[in-house]
């Protein structure tokens, strides 16, 4: 059983009381919601005759119904147009705080709660989101949830939950220079698999993870889920503090020194006990992508399409639909694959060193014809940095297209979507499926700088290959950012 | 969790309340590993504000793909109140319409060899159990409902064991064992499983979380 990690640590101070069925009962320091699963827990707690109990701890945003291209009111889409309008119901009523569109401060919820400071070291975060992990690059505790303890949160500050083990995974060494954050992850998944995670909490530690900065690690925790981890986390340090130090809602003065000291007791200890741990070599990962239907199907850009015969027995099933369903085949090379869409965006990748790094491989390229690409910043303030360094000249200049923030073609629950068999570069997050909104469409999951290849060659490409021969020499543009 | 079924919905089980000790029903099996809540629920089915009229939207895509010939298609399984599937089923995104839209279809229990823990962690705050089988056993079972699709099924919670009746085609009882952690156990027997009152009680206790939290009591946003 663990001991003296940050997760322990964490779960001790917000623990309020054992439930009879066994569940402890934890305290929740940051609610985030937004409007796709807000609207039945609020309706449940009208039928509860229950209000909000800490509504100053509960912060609102709307992201996943967003159009891209316009987004004024009322929306084109009158389903969209409902869900919004009751979010804006529901938080007027309950007085709880909502960075709606145009505030400046709207985005992809965790793309924001990081922005404003609201993301703390040592805070339970909960999310009716599964990409609410990505707030334990903090180090916070932080997991998604469903609609009803969503309902559980806003009546009780409180959820009942079961203590997770944590699995240390330890990261040594330099990341090659055009490997970013986002191969990382998908690397780590596609050696451990979509399973591995269930029952932990991951702590990502090591040299390699302690040299990322504060938005590589926000990549890296947002897909701790796809590992099947429901939280995933990095002890605070001094490039946490850094990111915070004059956010709107970080503490300040005294209180700022005082936060500080107490952050840096949270991190795991020497003495900590890990629950299991697995140890990665980073210069051995390469740009990676995936060729199937799960994030764990992922390889090297230099590598070929797995064959049946060299994957686990266990493996095999889901390889032979994701065969089928992609068209990809086996023993084939990944690179060359050629694409139709590519997104650049997404909680996992739409922040502004994302977009740094994937303007820095279109500059003075153009997307290949035939080919729709587009940028989708995180949120108002991601865009308004990039506008204000030329991002958006660099990414129309080469043929893409610049849009308003939100969740995008990530999900398809709004205009941004695949038709039909169209395949798909795309920085986000998940590969299922029908996940990008057309039923047969299908998505190759990569780094931003990768997509932006992928849009300028028109299809799969080591993006090594296009970036200066010097650049082993600097800083990447991600690592350089704050 | 008291809304009345929807009119057209597979089967007229009251949705569960209170103590559940067992399930009785026949089963449906969705076989494979990983598959996730985006194919339990297409993303265009969350554009809503209630969960009621999900039932259509269960498997969506994975029907349209199959053209009548998905279990939950296939006329033998209609009706069905046990899903058997395989590993990490419910991997993804958190969308409690994923369950919601499998309650209403008709699904009141799960058996399968493994579940994503958000999506198990929604299931049982519906009252829906979600129980593990060996490997072995999770196959077996689905091979005997793929062989007999009438026959009844009782999920035992109490005892963690589920029985396969015997039929005029397969007589004899089968039954296997099954698990679940003791504390979902308890809650879901006990009829605790919807805790939402246990949580508002301890607002005593949640104060004084609260107050000990250097976050809320020593530098509170913007506080100097």
């Amino acid at each position: 059983m663990s001991a003296g990690t940050l997760y322990d640590k964490v779960w001790e101070l917000h623990r309020v009381a054992e439930l009879p069925g066994g569940a402890t009962q934890l305290f929740i320091g940051l609610h985030l919601i937004h409007e796709v699963t807000s609207p039945q827990a609020f309706s449940a707690l009208r039928d509860l005759g229950l209000g909000v109990r800490h509504p100053e701890r509960t912060v609102a945003t709307v992201d996943h119904i967003v159009p891209t291209t316009s987004q004024a009111r009322p929306f084109a889409d009158p389903l969209a147009e409902e869900m919004l309008a009751t979010l804006e119901r529901n938080c007027a009523e309950h007085g709880i705080t909502l960075h709606g569109l145009g505030s400046g401060r709207q985005g992809i919820v965790h793309v924001i709660a990081p922005e404003l400071g609201l993301t703390q070291p040592g805070m339970t975060v909960a999310c009716g989101d599964s990409h609410t992990s990505t707030h334990g690059a903090f180090g916070a505790i932080a997991f998604g949830i469903g609609t009803s303890q969503v309902r559980d949160v806003l009546a009780s500050q409180s959820l009942a939950m079961n203590k997770l083990k944590v699995r240390r995974i330890r990261v040594e060494g330099a990341l090659q220079s055009g490997v970013a954050a986002k191969d990382l992850i998908l690397h780590i998944i596609r050696m451990l698999g979509v399973k591995a995670g269930v029952g932990y909490a991951y702590e990502f530690a090591g040299g390699t993870i302690e040299a990322l900065s504060m938005e590589e690690r926000m990549t890296l925790c947002n897909m701790a889920i796809e590992g099947g981890a429901r939280c995933g986390y990095v002890n605070p340090d001094a490039t946490t503090f850094a990111y915070l130090q004059g956010r709107p809602q970080a503490p300040v003065g005294e209180a700022w020194a005082r936060a500080v000291d107490w952050w840096r007791s949270l991190a795991s200890g020497a003495e900590a006990v890990f629950d299991d741990e697995v140890v990665f070599d980073a210069a051995l990962i390469a740009p990676t992508v995936t060729w199937g239907i799960t994030p764990a199907q992922g390889i090297g850009v230099n590598e070929m399409v797995p064959t049946a015969a060299q994957l686990e027995p266990d493996e095999r099933p889901i390889a032979e639909e994701a065969y089928r369903y992609m068209d990809l085949v086996p023993g084939a090379p990944i690179a060359g694959v050629p694409v139709d869409v590519c997104f650049i965006g997404s909680c996992t990748n739409g922040r502004l060193s994302d977009l740094r790094a994937a303007a820095a491989v279109a500059k003075g390229r153009q997307v290949a014809p035939g080919i729709k690409a587009f940028v989708v910043p995180g949120s108002e303030q991601v865009a308004a940095a990039a506008e204000a360094e030329g991002l958006d000249a660099v990414f129309r200049a080469a043929g893409f297209e610049w849009r308003e923030p939100g969740c995008s073609m990530c999900l398809a629950m709004n205009p941004d979507r695949l038709e039909g068999r169209q395949i798909s570069a795309s920085s986000s997050n998940r590969n299922f499926k029908g996940r990008q909104g057309s039923a047969s469409g299908r998505t190759l999951l990569m780094s931003p700088a990768m997509v932006a290849a992928a849009a300028v060659c028109g299809h799969v490409t080591d993006v090594r290959d296009l970036l200066p021969a010097t650049a082993a020499a600097s800083p990447s543009p991600a690592s350089s950012s704050r | 969790m008291s809304s009345p079924v929807q009119p057209g919905a597979a089967s007229p089980a009251p949705f569960p309340s209170g103590p559940i000790p067992s399930c009785r029903g026949r089963a449906v099996a969705v076989v494979g590993d990983d598959i996730d809540t985006d194919r339990i629920i297409p993303a265009r089915f969350l554009k809503c504000v209630s969960f009621e009229a999900l039932a259509a939207g269960a498997f969506a895509d994975d029907r349209r793909e199959l053209q009548g010939d998905h279990p939950f298609d296939r006329p033998q399984h209609q009706g069905a109140a046990i899903l058997l599937v395989n590993r990490n089923f419910g991997c993804g995104s958190s969308r409690e319409h994923a369950p919601q839209a499998l309650m209403r279809w008709g699904i009141r229990a799960l058996i399968g060899e493994s579940f994503s823990e958000i999506f198990f962690g929604n299931c049982l705050v519906m009252g829906i159990p979600c129980l593990t089988a060996s490997h072995a056993d999770a196959l077996a079972l689905q091979q005997a409902i793929s062989t007999d699709p009438a026959a009844e099924v009782v999920l035992e919670l109490e005892a963690l064991e589920v029985r396969l009746l015997g039929s005029a085609e397969s007589p004899g009882e089968r039954r296997w064992s099954l698990s679940l952690a003791q504390g979902p156990h308890r809650m879901l027997v006990s009829g605790q499983w919807d805790g939402t009152s246990q949580l508002v009680a301890h607002d005593e206790a949640l104060r004084r979380t609260a107050s000990r939290l250097p976050y809320l009591s020593e530098f509170g946003a913007g506080s100097s």
